[in-house]
């Protein structure tokens, strides 16, 4: 796209600098946003992304530094002056009020406070010509809470065109669509360029960013350590640039599977809700092999992991650990047998938002491990999250400070050090590298498979075909509550794997790679 | 036979809508503060401080509506340091809300002992007289029944349909329902959550002070202490019942004080005779409870109720 030399940039941001504590989010950061244009802003997690997001839109102060748009400055720590000079943000975590509804969501804060009339039909047929002209379909009247997650995000920016955004900043959209809804949201993205709209698009999907952008910053550690456009770059250098280094692709070897560690035979549970409980389900899992679980989302995966945990007991069947029966289950005693788990929602059921990294480092061994004589040994736990802090590479300004702050893939690698540390005979991992990025996934990877060399018994839950192919010895697929048989590494092709997901029971062609 | 005479007559109907007037504009009060996000904790307090405010303004010499406006002030004044120390320092609202019932009791009996030293009973006020309504107080029953109330009654129920149309109506309210179901929304459109959630407050508690102030302005011409007698934590109730809409509340309070209508004049009755007053006393708050829980079933609570919202914290 032809831009004039004369013309402003859309958005200019020059020498951002920010500090928290100790901890520099941002590092004299400057870029420029064309009219007209795709701007990936490509980072790990942690790198300054967000912060530098709510420095733009006035929810943070930066230390120095300032930012334009269209040539104009904003004041700074001022939340309405990106909004009102036409800058539009698509927050990660949609800021959208459930129990509202779609118009009111949109039209909120756009009429002023004072005036007597909320001007509805105005504001719907607005909503209805924009969805129209962007193909955004979405009822204006329906609540937040009956959409589904592709449709808030609809919402989403329809709330930033509303308001004549003619920039509009999208932080990582696509990590909660379906591929088909980042298809849609692709083709929404440039018909707006095509109407005139600039865009940053902020991810760390590769495939996404060039896909999709004009050009490419990428930043690190808070700095910005390139900037490249599509034509003269390449996934394999962004890699590079966003971790600092070549990404360390792990070869398979094959590894000795040793005694059953775990075995579950005949295991039911009652299904609660939309969530499917198991249904006679048998699974040995043993020394030194990853068992990789694969499986459409909601189709007993959280099961499984519960009763593997302890947090439910089975209806019917039996749980053997290593080869004995066991008749007494409970997460304590999970745990007490050695099984170490990474839970699938590391917000809500791995860590505690408000304690320290010293207390979530130790919310399972406190007991045993770090307390004398009824009395919690704190110097002792100090020193075990410092070690956890320096072994497994979790960035943070101290073992003091609270986990909320830390980015996700830094408090996956305390999860993971906390699991590690204890040499446990059984890995639950569900999940375990959800919304993490690209080094952050290599690590966590390398880590799990590691410790299976090292003869634990891993059960690797994932949604993500190419994670389960990677990392495991076999395969089960789960559906409607049911296992599959196993399935050798090699024979775990996607057509099969696809084919037992879809529900088409377990039968049939046998898995042979052709 | 006794309770179909109590429930056909005007005089009955009357003094339910009499005695759910101050409930009204408590319940109001606290609906408004807890769409905004804050629970408010010291609407019994308030209550206790605009009920006294307004009756001794209007001894000292001001007109009754200067008395009204007077308990609106003291009230506002209260869920202003209410305000300040939920919403922008996010301190515990539980705590909060208690401390400010402490606080604002305590400091009505002392004001109370300051300006009238010496009384051993307090003073009467020319309360409030009910007001016929041209025309509609002649329709037989309900005339008599509804029509025949204090200025301030009236005052309640046209402040619950003003209630109503600010909060779904007028882009004020929107920002304020917003405020409580999801505060980032209204920080990332650029408005002021703590502003928002601190005017509910403010406007709110004044509210509540009214809702006093119709005790002794108009239900009855004097102060005594024990009068509210824990009519704010009815009204928390209420709003809970109302399932969080002004309309609903509105009903709510009729309900209860149906009941408490019905209960006085049950205790006249020959049951009177063999029942202990206690057991009728209990009645409305059993009876409440029971709604509370048939009707509170599904009840949208606002998202954000109690979570204090900070600018930057992730």
């Amino acid at each position: 796209m032809a831009t004039t030399v004369q013309a402003p940039p859309a958005l200019c941001l020059a020498n951002i600098t920010k500090r928290f504590g100790s901890v520099l989010a941002n590092d004299d950061v400057s870029f420029d946003l064309n009219q007209g244009e795709v701007l990936a802003l490509l980072g790990e997690n942690g790198a300054g992304k967000t912060t530098l997001m709510n420095i733009l839109f006035g929810q943070y102060t930066a230390d120095t530094g300032s930012v334009s748009v269209f040539g104009e400055t904003l004041p700074p720590g001022k939340p309405g002056a990106a909004l009102r000079a036409g800058v539009g943000m698509v927050h990660q975590h949609f800021t959208l009020a459930a129990n509202l509804s779609v118009w009111e969501n949109i039209a909120l804060g756009t009429q002023g406070i004072g005036s007597f009339v909320l001007r509805s039909g105005q504001v719907r047929a607005k909503i209805r010509d924009l969805s129209a002209r962007f193909h955004l379909d979405v009822d204006p009247d329906a609540r937040v809470s009956t959409l589904s997650v592709g449709e808030q995000q609809r919402v989403e920016i329809l709330k930033a065109l509303y308001r004549d955004a003619r920039v509009l900043i999208l932080d990582e959209p696509t990590a909660v669509l379906t591929p088909q809804e980042a298809q849609d949201l692709f083709a929404t993205l440039r018909q707006a360029v095509e109407m005139g709209l600039s865009i940053i698009f902020i991810s760390h999907k590769l495939h996404e960013v060039m896909a999709l952008a004009d050009r490419i910053a990428v930043l690190r550690h808070g700095r910005l350590v390139a900037t490249r456009t599509r034509a003269e770059t390449n996934p394999d250098e962004l890699v590079s640039l966003m971790v600092g280094t070549a990404v360390d692709r792990h070869d398979y070897t094959p590894r000795t599977v040793g005694a059953p560690r775990l075995s579950l035979r005949n295991v039911s549970t009652p299904s609660t809700g939309t969530r499917f409980g198991l249904n006679n389900v048998s699974l040995t899992l043993h020394a030194g092999q990853i068992v990789g679980l694969a499986g459409v989302s909601g189709n007993g995966q959280a099961a499984l992991s519960d009763v593997i945990s302890g947090l439910i007991t089975p209806s019917g069947g039996d749980i053997g650990i290593a080869g004995q029966g066991i008749t007494e289950w409970s997460p304590r005693i999970a745990l007490s047998h050695g099984i170490g788990r990474i839970p699938e929602d590391r917000h809500k059921t791995g860590t505690i938002a408000d304690f320290d990294l010293t207390e979530n480092a130790v919310l399972e061994t406190y007991r045993d491990q770090f307390s004398r004589r009824g009395w919690i040994d704190w110097r002792g736990a100090r020193a075990h999250a410092e070690t956890l802090r320096e072994t497994y590479d979790v960035r943070t300004s101290g073992v003091d400070s609270r986990i909320r702050l830390l980015s996700g893939g830094n408090m996956q690698k305390l999860i993971l050090g906390r699991v590690l540390e204890q040499s446990p005979q059984i890995i639950l991992a569900n999940q375990p590298v959800r919304g993490l990025d690209i080094g952050a996934v290599t690590y966590v990877h390398r880590r799990l498979v590691e410790a299976a060399e090292n003869g634990a018994a891993v059960l690797l839950i994932s949604e993500d075909l190419d994670e389960v192919r990677k990392l495991s010895d076999v395969v089960h697929v789960i559906s409607d509550g049911r296992l599959s048989p196993p399935i050798p590494r090699d024979d775990a092709t996607p057509a099969v794997l696809g084919h037992w997901m879809a529900g088409n029971g377990f039968e049939g062609e046998v898995p042979h790679a052709s | 036979m006794d309770i179909l005479d109590i429930l056909f007559s005007a005089a009955f109907w009357a003094a339910t809508v009499r005695i759910a007037s101050p409930l009204i504009f408590a319940t109001l009060g606290e609906l408004l503060c807890e769409r905004a996000g804050v629970l408010n904790l010291g609407i019994e307090g308030i209550m206790v401080a605009g009920a006294f405010a307004g009756w001794i303004a209007v001894w000292a010499g001001l007109p009754l509506w200067g008395g009204v406006a007077v308990a609106f002030l003291v009230g506002a004044m209260l869920g202003g340091v209410h305000s300040v120390l939920s919403v922008p320092f996010g301190l515990s609202q539980h705590v909060v809300g208690i401390g400010m019932t402490l606080l604002a009791t305590s400091l009505t009996f002392y004001m109370y002992r300051v300006i009238l030293p010496e009384v051993s009973s307090p003073p009467k006020i020319t309360a409030f007289q009910p007001l016929d309504i041209p025309v509609l107080s002649d329709i037989p029953f309900f005339g008599a029944a509804l029509f025949s109330q204090t200025a301030l009654t009236y005052l309640a129920f046209l402040l619950a349909a003003v209630m109503a149309y600010v909060l779904y109506r007028t882009p004020l309210g929107l920002a304020v329902r917003a405020a409580g179901e999801r505060p980032e929304a209204v920080a990332t459109q650029g408005l002021s959550v703590t502003a928002i959630r601190m005017g509910a407050v403010i406007v709110g508690s004044g509210l509540m002070a009214i809702g006093g102030a119709f005790l002794t302005l108009s239900a009855f011409d004097s102060f005594f202490f024990e009068m509210v007698n824990g009519r704010g934590w009815i009204c928390i109730a209420l709003v809970v019942f109302g399932a969080w809409r002004p309309g609903k509340a509105v009903l709510g309070a009729l309900l209860f004080a149906a009941f408490d209508a019905f209960q006085i004049r049950l205790q006249q009755t020959p049951m009177g005779a063999f029942l202990p007053y206690q057991f009728f006393l209990m009645m409305p708050y059993i009876l409440s409870i029971l709604a509370l829980i048939v009707m509170s079933r599904r009840a949208d609570v606002p998202a954000a109720l109690m979570v204090p919202f900070n600018k930057g914290e992730r």
